[in-house]
């Protein structure tokens, strides 16, 4: 049962499946857990960017594209859904329409830029997708009659989903059932089907064939697949998955803009998660999303303190400004890519050998 | 008896190899692309002060660029972290003319101009001391590993960002240009902004020195060469490692040189700025044929062209009318505008 559900790919480490577990029942009890919206914001956003890194770990991990235009395609779907219902109104139907709408454009761009580039090396590709990605920011930002462009677009949600409604009137175990738990059930929900989605993908015979372009595409060619079918669709499956996840966000905050969906810094994140996670072992996203997102929110606290504790000891003050926690992950990820270059989830899987 | 005379040997000129023929279309393509906005730019002073700006800015965008292309060519590296030597460079100079002030602010060109060289030179040392260190520590172990390379240089970018946070703060500096410098030449109706031409003179002259070094000197023979085939290179003798390094150092140095005119051709300094120009100076490369010097220095011009007259015309699209240029070239010549053989 759970083989089949994981699609044969089992944790293969005690540890791994412990921590696994763990992020499982936290994220899924989430609102009875920890109390306040902070750490209900927080496990959201974990959500939402597990899938996130687990589409792009399908391209980096899996196939061995190097892209930086992940973003654009989570600020596609971002878009597609928060000017739907912000133009149109708040309902599933306008949501629904707005999503598909999105999809179209990010598969449609994602073949486009396949046919261009994906013929081409490495290098090549990864300088034009962050070409045509940063093209793409900043057609959102000038064009602000449509994009509301640096504020970006505030929208409603469906009633359902605000905070003001009320499922039923008696709080469960303390909890109010209002429509902010519904909208987090409605994220994590999306986000636990769509990461064994993707787990299912890459253990098919399909996946396998990227794993191989992966290892050598002159050899994949040989034996007969076509490699260059091969990348492009698995661009445009990620391109449709990094639409979803920016569906789900744009859901969550009842926001989106350049700088939330489409930022390079959110690129950058990406890359740090896969990396530090472990690229091409879907676990790596769920392990590397959840530490660097909590890494973000807690890091910085406790750098805070850090600072306070070693004022008037020159730089080392500003070495542990709360500001400066992507200094460390960054070491870390320069690390990792020495050390132990299939992140944390590798390690642990070659523990167990 | 024959008569070996040998005379018959030197009469032949040195360079018996079959002459390589020049292509020029690439070149013919900035100069169409200026008198194609001519008509729609439509008053022609505008048109020149335009085209002004921008091959002063295609100058800057070639000389950050100029040092990546390079050690692309040479090393088959691309370095993610090229931005970072930007603002680096940009930084040094920033403090260095901070510094000396006094001679920035006097009303004489040649005591701007010595405390610009000072700070220039300062700059160029530190970002160069700052490539050797990158190669050392960051690129050397993944030579040979493109996605390896490209994420380990994107982490050494993040570092040296955060890095120029903690050294220098994370605010926004002003970056003044000197008194002399400031203003410009009126000809008739067309303005020639001062800083602009010098971009230009600094620009050419770095042109001119790589070509010539290059194409003149033994440096430039060896490393032509251990672009060809570096074992054979090295089994003749030569150290092509420390070579190779010296071609790092100095492309490092020319990206701390370009960050300093870019900075002040904004007169403004953030982290960022690495990353912002980044963007045109990868079209650049990728426009002119990765590795190419003489592409890179077409492509920026291109670029450069294409941005200013787009910027005037249809500010909207500025950034992705780049983006057009380049596909279209990527179409007309996949490798772009001068492919370097190997590759």
């Amino acid at each position: 049962m759970i083989n089949a559900i994981l699609s044969d790919d089992l944790p293969k480490s005690r540890i791994l499946s412990v921590v696994l577990a763990a992020i499982l029942i936290g994220l899924a009890f989430a609102p009875f857990l920890f109390s306040g919206a902070a750490a209900i914001n927080t496990a959201a956003k974990i959500c939402i960017f597990i899938v996130l890194v687990a589409s792009y770990d399908l391209l980096l991990g899996y196939t061995g594209i190097v892209s930086f235009a992940h973003t654009m395609f989570f600020g596609i779907g971002g878009y597609g859904i928060g000017l739907a219902m912000y133009s149109f109104g708040p309902t599933w139907g306008f949501a629904l329409i707005g999503l598909l709408i999105a999809l179209a454009v990010a598969v449609v761009l994602a073949f486009l830029i396949g046919l261009l580039s994906l013929r081409v090396r490495a290098i090549f590709y990864a300088m034009i997708t962050l070409a045509v990605a940063s093209a793409v920011t900043i057609l959102a930002t000038q064009f602000s009659e449509y994009t509301g462009g640096e504020d970006g677009r505030s929208f409603r949600v469906p009633e359902v989903l605000r905070p003001g409604f009320k499922l039923i009137d008696t709080p469960l175990f303390g909890v109010d059932i209002t429509g902010r738990i519904i909208a987090y059930y409605l994220v994590f929900i999306s986000a636990l089907v769509l990461f064994l989605a993707a787990l299912r993908v890459v253990n098919s015979p399909f996946g396998r064939v990227l794993q191989a372009i992966r290892e050598n595409d002159m050899r994949a060619e040989a034996l007969g697949y076509r490699v260059v079918y091969y990348r492009t669709v698995a661009n445009c499956l990620a391109a449709a998955m990094a639409v979803l996840a920016g569906a789900m966000s744009a859901f969550w905050l009842r926001y989106t803009g350049p700088d939330t969906t489409l930022s390079f810094a959110i690129m950058l994140d990406i890359l740090l998660m896969v990396v530090i996670g472990g690229m091409g072992t879907m676990y790596g996203a769920v392990v590397g999303a959840t530490l660097f997102i909590v890494a973000q929110n807690y890091l910085q606290k406790l750098m805070a303190s850090g600072a306070a504790a070693t004022e008037g000891i020159p730089l080392l003050p500003k070495l542990l400004h709360p500001d400066r926690w992507l200094l460390f992950l960054g070491v870390l990820f320069v690390l990792s890519v020495y050390f132990f270059p299939t992140g944390i989830v590798g390690r642990l899987r070659a523990r167990r050998r | 008896m024959t008569i070996a005379t040998p005379g018959a040997s030197t009469n032949v000129p040195a360079d018996t190899l079959p002459a390589v023929r020049r292509d020029f279309l690439p070149i013919l393509l900035p100069i169409g692309l200026a008198a194609a906005a001519l008509p729609f730019i439509g008053n022609p002073s505008t048109w020149v002060t335009l085209t002004i700006a921008a091959l002063a800015m295609g100058m800057m965008i070639f000389v950050i660029a100029s040092g990546l292309t390079l050690v692309f060519g040479l090393m088959d590296v691309l370095n993610f972290g090229h931005g970072a030597f930007i603002a680096v460079g940009a930084y040094i100079a920033m403090s260095v003319l901070a510094l000396l002030s006094g001679w920035m602010q006097v009303d004489s060109l040649g005591w701007n101009l010595t405390a610009l060289g000072l700070a220039v030179t300062v700059a160029m040392i530190g970002t160069g001391l700052l490539g050797w260190a990158f190669e050392r520590i960051i690129v050397r172990p993944v030579y040979g590993q493109h996605l390896k390379q490209i994420l380990i240089t994107m982490g050494g970018l993040i570092v040296a960002e955060q890095m120029i946070h903690v050294i220098w703060g994370g605010d926004q500096k002003a970056m003044p240009l000197p008194a002399g410098l400031r203003g410009a030449f009126i000809v008739g109706d067309i303005a020639f902004e001062k800083f602009r031409l010098l971009a230009v003179v600094v620009g050419l002259a770095v042109f001119a020195t790589m070509v010539l070094v290059l194409n003149r000197t033994k440096i430039g023979l060896l490393i032509r060469a251990g672009v060809e085939n570096s074992e054979m290179v090295e089994a003749l003798g030569y150290r092509i490692r420390r070579l190779f390094v010296g071609v790092f150092v100095a492309g490092s140095a020319l990206a701390g040189l370009g960050g300093v005119l870019w900075a002040l051709y904004r007169e403004t300094l953030t982290a960022a700025i690495g990353g912002d120009v980044m963007v045109l100076v990868f079209i650049v490369i990728i426009i002119g044929g990765l590795g190419s010097v003489g592409g890179c220095f077409l492509g920026a011009i291109l670029v450069a062209l294409m941005a200013n007259y787009t910027a005037f015309l249809v500010p909207k699209v500025a950034l992705a009318s780049n983006i057009l240029l380049m596909v279209g070239i990527l179409m007309w010549r996949p490798q772009g505008l001068y492919p370097v053989a190997k590759r």
